[in-house]
């Protein structure tokens, strides 16, 4: 029961690890999310082959895998980063493709006789989609962004097998130190539901400010 | 025929699939000229006004706005398609925007003109299409025909040199085809050059220059409204004729 209470400092880091690699991963992931759902569209076909490639290639990996590939592959070509940068890399380019997919949904949702008028009138594409379709699209993706990024912020775990600092991997030290195990799990388990559940208020705020009135 | 051509289209074919949708369409419109056309549906008449402004490509043959051919996709299209305007049987008004902001939108983003300029703009246009007091409502708090003045005065507020309508009064209530009509009638009556889709003979009628009868893809008769109405020479028309004008 006091394990929470005997190890603050290292709950607060692997908290503060977590916390973290979500953020900076889900602000990698939302703008290259972004990106790919406009290149997907986009009238210009090599965009259209660059976004579909990297969704095919992102969302249909394992991510323990492509942790594997950014980690330990990256460095072979010379690129040689903080482990916490390339999991934040290898996070955020995993979600980007699920975001991506969201946002194209919601693309569709805008009806599209509004980008037709919108470059009727002149419009160029990117005009289109920055002031027409993008501020629409993203009033009905805020439910499933918010979903993946809540997976996002689960998935961070795995960035602690690469000896990055999260909160999961608080429970190596504390198994040595023979804590009870139950109880070492039950407070990273509260870790975890803080992130997630800020995460969930953010969203639930979002959707009321923003979303689509029905 | 027309003296001084602001739209030319020679030779125009275009393929749904197998379907043949347009056929060697050749069809002028002068300055300054409303021609309206008119054809059962599936006739192409749609889809001959939104190749105007390349919203839909062709195949074959060549279509130009002012004397310069409409180029690809791209910066040069929207320099030109800012040039005509087009108004849609749906409106297609931006929904998340209010009904100033929809007016000035283009004007801001494409001619450059600084907020309260378009906006001032925009508001001479609520005024002239009758909705300045509705000018800070969201398109949906509308009725039908109020948004489709919306989307005119939109069309309007870039200056351009034509406006194209593509059956702009098929989905409204029948008590509020009039508002539209009226506008499109003042407009018409200014010298707007005007190329418009519609079932509304009436508006043919007393509006137009001239007539453009389409049947299957093809330009079966290009006549003035008098001529066309009272004596037409092909059979597809006066079979058309027959069964709209019937009641």
């Amino acid at each position: 029961m006091n394990v929470l209470t005997d190890n603050w400092s290292l709950y607060g880091k692997g908290l503060l690890g977590t916390v973290e690699l979500t953020v900076y991963a889900s602000l990698l992931a939302l703008v290259l999310g972004f990106v790919m759902a406009s290149f997907r569209v986009a009238p210009v076909g090599s965009l259209r082959v660059l976004g579909t490639v990297w969704v095919a290639v992102l969302r249909n990996t394992p991510l323990t895998l492509l942790f594997f590939a950014v980690l330990l592959g990256l460095p072979r070509f010379g690129v040689v980063l903080p482990f916490q940068l390339f999991a934040v890399l290898a996070l955020g380019c995993y979600t980007s493709a699920f975001i991506c997919e969201a946002v194209r949904s919601g693309i569709n949702t805008v009806p599209t006789g509004q980008g037709e008028a919108a470059r009727s009138l002149g419009m160029t594409f990117t005009q289109t989609l920055g002031a027409i379709v993008l501020p629409q699209a993203f009033r009905s993706v805020i439910p499933p962004v918010g979903s993946t990024l809540i997976a996002l912020a689960k998935n961070s775990a795995i960035a602690g097998s690469f000896s990055v600092t999260e909160l999961l991997g608080a429970y190596k030290t504390l198994n040595e130190l023979g804590y009870s195990i139950i109880w070492s799990f039950v407070w990273i388990a509260v870790g975890y539901l803080i992130v997630t559940l800020t995460i969930s208020a953010v969203f639930n705020v979002l959707e009321k400010r923003w979303g689509v009135a029905r | 025929m027309a003296v001084d051509p602001l739209i030319e289209l020679r030779n125009v074919n275009k393929h749904y699939g197998k379907l043949h949708v347009l056929k060697d369409i050749d069809l002028t419109v002068g300055r300054g000229e409303v021609v309206v056309v008119i054809g059962p549906s599936g006739s192409g008449k749609s889809t001959l006004c939104r190749t105007i402004n390349r919203l839909e490509p062709v195949e074959s043959g060549t279509i130009t706005l002012d004397g310069h051919p409409l180029p690809d996709e791209g910066r040069e299209l929207a320099r030109l398609r800012a040039e005509v305007g087009m108004v849609f049987q749906s409106f297609n008004l931006f929904a998340h925007k209010t009904v100033l902001a929809n007016v000035s939108l283009a004007q801001i983003k494409v001619r450059k003109r600084g907020k309260e300029e378009a906006d001032k703009r925009s508001r001479e246009l609520l005024e002239r299409v009758g909705l300045l007091a509705h000018a800070d409502k969201y398109p949906a708090q509308l009725s039908g025909g109020q948004q489709q003045r919306v989307a005119i005065a939109r069309a309007l507020a870039m200056d351009p040199k034509a406006l194209l309508f593509d059956e702009p009064t098929s989905a409204l209530d029948p008590e509020m085809i009039n508002e539209v009509l009226e506008v499109m009638q003042q407009l018409a009556r200014d010298g707007m050059t005007m190329v418009v889709v519609t079932h509304e003979m009436g508006f043919a009628r007393s509006a137009a220059n001239r007539v453009v009868f389409m049947a299957d893809g093809r330009i079966v008769e290009d006549r003035t409204p008098e001529e066309f109405f009272t004596a037409p020479e092909s059979d597809r028309a006066k079979d058309f004729l027959s069964k709209i004008l019937k009641h």
